[in-house]
């Protein structure tokens, strides 16, 4: 699962286990490309200790720690504790310093290791290639640590099966003048072919979509397109913590449950499987 | 007398709706209130004292007039009696804008010139604003008074000069509208579409009324030489003349609606509302177009406009075009009476309104008691803001209370635009003029009681391409979201028609289609036409590309921001096409939101302009200027000295008129060097002759002086700024 580029740097490490920016590995220090490396580490799913020990190890040891706190958060921790447990000062990272300012990153990256972290896993939900790839055209290495992600979570607290999600999508809160209904377009799709959707919630800012907002928007892009809302959802909240929620039923039932603080997500299965149907029966209150 | 208004209004066969427009001093508000006096509306002694229509203070003050108010009148004619409803309109092409939305609401107009200057720039421009919007005219010639006891012609030549000004105002109206002259609309004094007089001394003539009232030319040259024009005016009154006149070859709103009704609105005529404003049917759906706003201390904001069809009542629920489906209901339905408002049980269709209720509405909307509805085409300005003041309120504890204040101004007043910062204090107003922005600031301070600080005028700029670029790409913030735009400068023909309302977004597709494809553009372009805004016009030339149209509008937002400030110098963008060729969207709705295709539109616009060679254009205004043979010299070379072109020069007499235009850049104080130039001798009007191009010796500067005083970087931009 570990990758790691970079033009000035060999394809693949062969000293099994090692990560570049471990101190005192002296099969590495031979192949010491450029100096600094950009990591990407997942940190999992609730809090400060969700991340992986390798992860750990290579934010414990980074010149320089980033945090992007915008595409998702860590609700069951704040950026103290996670500084008390790296041992190192994080900076938070906006949206336009992601976007529109990589240079700030990329500079600290030439001269130092530097350790991008970001909620779940670096590559799933969010959209960091971009970021890997200016790092490499930059003449950066860079390196990856995945996270524990939601997209696997979701299966393990629904009982539905990982091998018949189909395509996913997100729901935003609507702007002026844009409200999208791709995404009951692509549940409608999935439907047809009897696949589950997982559906994410925007986040902006202090907002997060709760599971009842976002089936309310559902049920009016099927008013707008003239199709028929979804008749079962499954809503889960806070899934890596010790206290999650999940709940199935019809649109009614889910937005009379109170699931509680963010983070929020939805499933709209397809035909349940009679194990997914006894599981949720067991979980889920179905 | 209310009995009287009341019992006619619905009636629509008994209603006139008219306008008086003319040049500046030609006579229009003396001729307004003496036939207000004259129908009984007021007392003769107040309207020789008091200029009725002028209630605003100010225009007393500088004895212009500058609102457009509303009054109804009774006239007796051929046994019948009928409504007369008059709006006035200003004089003064600084306000040309209010004369546009007058015409609006009115069937027909007279148009008044004085017999000793003849037709002036500003009446040809009130006269075509006229025309535009399908109102008839009539011909009042002012002042023949003074012909004859000022220049003290002879009766031979007084009828020369009086047909001389016939043949021109006929002139004027052939060339813009021959069809509608061909078919009755030339001016001629036989049939009695033209009448002579003197608003100033209550008389004039026509040739039906002389066969009437047995006055002759001949009595009329022998009475105001004799200064008898008492007998004049008592053998042949003012209003008695004019309104038989109005009543005659006007059209009432059953006629005239058929006729104006598909040119000020493009919508399906099939439809409800189509077929009820064709026929004038009260009973129809309302639609109602919104003229004037003001306010009043009593009643608070009052809407006056022309109701085309349906009926008004207290408590009628009504929806604003273009804002939040929010039901308005009126409170208070009336029909001014002179500077009063009185109060209606119901207002049919035909009639001009006056209610109050419309909390959404501003000059220009279009109200209905449907859902939906075309709107009326959009009021077009033949002048547009050319200067912009910065103000800022004196006292702090005024703060809130300015931008209230200028909301109002600026739901009042069309013709100027308003832009709030309420981060830093300074909002800015734009307007037609120096004398524009004057009236209004003071308003502010003396009306509203609000002191401000004003800062002197800044000229407007406008910025457009000159060659073409593209594609060009835009990427979004997070680069998964790409456009790739072409541009290119409009083709003037098609600028002119969205200038004239024949083409808009208002209009049925295939309507617009072909209009354009007449005006020579290609044909697939045609089709593919998603907004227009100004002079600019947004083409989507793709095809079958997914999630494309629920991303539409945010392309769209991002255009006009771009449209609003472009690259150059942060003015406003006009005669831009842009087309859009490709586009490449993420997967997901969240990652292609507003904050990605916002920025990523708005900069490839900005940096292909810069592409596509974006040029600086300034306001210029045509000048004439009369003045006696000797001063020829001094004239000329106010205009020459800046940076202007004489293009025309007539001698008439001993007097020359020299015809030219300048930039407004170079007008400030030209009222003062041009009295002291000629000795105080010169008479002079300016009128707004469009944007053009910055001469490429003083571009860069000017460029940098805005910049600079925008806070922009001095630098020149460069497309890499927009583009990385
Ligand atoms: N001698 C003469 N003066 C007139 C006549 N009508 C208007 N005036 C004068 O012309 C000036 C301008 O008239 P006014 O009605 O204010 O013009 P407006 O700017 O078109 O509204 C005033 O001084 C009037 O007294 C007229 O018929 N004869």
């Amino acid at each position: 699962m570990e990758s790691r580029t970079g033009p000035a740097a060999p394809s693949s490490c062969s000293h099994d286990g090692c990560y570049r920016p471990v101190p005192g590995c002296r099969a590495h220090a031979a192949n010491r490309g450029p100096p600094g490396v950009l990591i990407f580490v997942g940190l999992g799913l609730y809090d400060e200790r969700d991340i992986s020990v390798k992860g750990l190890e290579c934010v414990r040891n980074a010149g320089h720690v980033f945090l992007e706190a915008y595409t998702s958060r860590l609700m069951g921790t704040d950026i103290s504790r996670m500084e008390r447990l790296y041992g190192k000062r994080v900076q938070v990272l906006t949206r336009e310093d992601v976007e529109l300012n990589q240079e700030i990153i990329l500079d600290r990256a030439r001269t130092a290791d530097v350790a991008f972290l970001t909620g779940g896993d670096p590559m799933v939900s969010t959209t960091h290639t971009d970021l890997r790839m200016r790092a490499a055209a930059a003449g950066i290495e860079t390196l990856i640590i995945p996270g524990a992600s939601i997209a696997s979570a979701v299966c393990a607290l629904s009982g539905l099966q990982n091998y018949r999600f189909g395509k996913s999508c997100s729901i935003p809160f609507p702007a002026p003048g844009w409200f999208p209904t791709t995404p009951l377009e692509t549940i409608a799709g999935n439907r047809t072919l009897n696949l589950h959707t997982l559906v994410y919630l925007d986040i902006q800012q202090e907002r997060y979509m709760r599971v009842a907002e976002a089936i309310e928007l559902i049920e009016a892009m099927a008013e707008r397109s003239g199709t028929p809302a979804p008749d079962l959802y499954v809503g889960i909240a806070r899934a890596g913590s010790g206290r999650p929620c999940v709940a199935a039923g019809t649109g009614e039932r889910l937005k009379s449950v109170d699931f509680g603080p963010p983070l929020h997500i939805l499933i709209v299965p397809g035909d349940l499987h009679p194990m997914e149907r006894e599981y949720l029966e067991m979980f889920a209150g179905l | 007398m209310v009995e009287r208004v009341t019992e006619l209004m619905d009636k629509p066969q008994f209603i006139r709706n008219i306008g008086i427009v003319a040049h500046i001093d030609h006579g229009k508000t003396t001729l307004s209130d003496n036939l207000l006096a004259g129908a009984g509306m007021i007392s003769e002694e107040l309207a020789g004292r008091q200029l009725f229509m002028d209630s605003d203070e100010e225009e007393q003050a500088r004895g212009i007039t500058i609102d457009a108010s509303n009054v109804s009148m009774v006239h007796e004619y051929g046994g019948e009696e009928y409504l007369i409803n008059m709006i006035d309109t200003p004089g003064h092409v600084d306000f040309g804008g209010d004369v546009t939305r007058a015409m609006r609401a009115v069937d027909g107009a007279v148009v008044v010139v004085d017999a000793v200057e003849g037709t002036m720039p500003q009446t040809e421009t009130v006269l075509r604003q006229a025309l535009k919007e399908g109102v008839r005219p009539v011909l009042f010639i002012n002042k023949v008074d003074r012909l004859i006891n000022e220049l003290k012609v002879d009766q031979q030549e007084m009828q020369i000069r009086l047909a001389r000004v016939i043949d021109k105002v006929n002139k004027l109206i052939k060339g813009m509208n021959e069809k509608m002259y061909n078919e009755g609309w030339k001016l001629d004094a036989a049939k009695g579409t033209v009448a002579f007089g003197s608003a100033l001394y209550k008389w004039a003539v026509s040739v039906p009324y002389m066969q009437k009232s047995g006055v002759s030319f001949k009595d009329v040259y022998e009475k105001c030489q004799s200064g008898d024009m008492k007998w004049l005016a008592k053998s042949s009154p003012l209003h008695a003349v004019l309104l038989d006149m109005v009543v005659k070859h006007l059209p009432d709103p059953t006629v005239a609606q058929k006729r104006r009704i598909p040119i000020i609105w493009h919508g399906d005529k099939d439809v409800s509302e189509g077929k009820a404003m064709l026929n004038c049917d009260p009973n129809g759906p309302v639609c109602l177009m919104i003229t004037d706003i003001s306010f009043d201390p009593h009643a608070g904001e009052v809407a006056t406009g022309r109701l085309f069809a349906g009926t008004l009542r207290r408590g009628t629920e009504l929806y604003v075009m273009g804002t939040a489906k929010k039901v308005n209901r009126l409170t208070q339905v009336g029909i001014f009476m002179g500077a009063e408002r009185i109060e209606v049980e119901g207002l049919p269709a035909g009639n001009i309104a006056a209610v109050t209720g419309l909390k959404d509405a501003i000059v220009g909307s279009t109200v209905t008691t449907l859902m939906e509805m075309t709107p009326f085409e959009a009021l077009k300005h033949y002048s547009e803001p050319v200067m912009t003041v910065a103000v800022e309120a004196k006292n702090m504890k005024d703060l809130p209370k300015l931008v209230e204040v200028l909301r109002q101004v600026a739901k009042e007043d069309p013709t100027i635009t308003v832009s709030i910062n309420e981060e830093t204090g300074e909002h800015l107003i734009s307007g037609m003029g120096e004398l524009h922005l004057e009236i209004v600031t003071g308003r502010i301070k003396r009306d509203k009681g609000v002191e401000i600080i004003t800062s002197p005028p800044i000229v407007v700029y406008r910025e457009t391409v000159t060659g073409r670029a593209g594609p060009v790409e835009g990427k979004s913030p997070n680069r998964h979201n790409r456009f790739y735009l072409e541009l290119e400068p409009m083709d003037q023909k098609i600028t002119a028609l969205i200038q004239q309302g024949e083409v808009s977004m208002n209009q049925q597709a295939l309507e617009r289609r072909d209009v354009l494809t007449a005006a020579g553009m290609d044909k697939e372009e045609a089709k593919n036409v998603r907004a227009i805004e100004g002079t600019n016009i947004f083409l989507d030339m793709t095809k079958g590309i997914q999630y494309l149209n629920e991303t539409m509008e945010l392309i769209l937002d991002g255009w006009r921001e771009a449209l609003a400030g472009g690259p150059l110098a942060d003015e406003q963008v006009q005669n831009l096409k842009v087309r859009l060729v490709d586009v490449k969207l993420h997967e997901d709705a969240i990652h292609r939101g507003p904050a990605q295709v916002i920025p990523a539109v708005r900069a490839a616009i900005k940096g292909g302009m810069l592409m596509a060679n974006d040029t600086l254009l300034e306001p210029v205004q045509k000048i004439q200027i009369t003045v006696p043979a000797d001063q020829l010299g001094a004239a000329t070379s106010q205009i020459q000295g800046r940076r202007g072109q004489v293009f025309d020069m007539q001698s008439e007499g001993d007097t020359m008129t020299v015809v030219g235009k300048a930039p407004v850049a170079e007008l400030f104080g030209f009222a003062g060097d041009i009295r002291s130039a000629t000795e105080g001798r010169a008479m002079w009007s300016t009128e707004f002759a469009g944007f053009e191009v910055v001469p490429a010796g003083i571009v860069d500067e000017v460029v940098r002086a805005i910049r600079k005083r925008k806070g922009l970087k001095e630098q020149m931009p460069r497309p890499d700024d927009y583009l990385a």
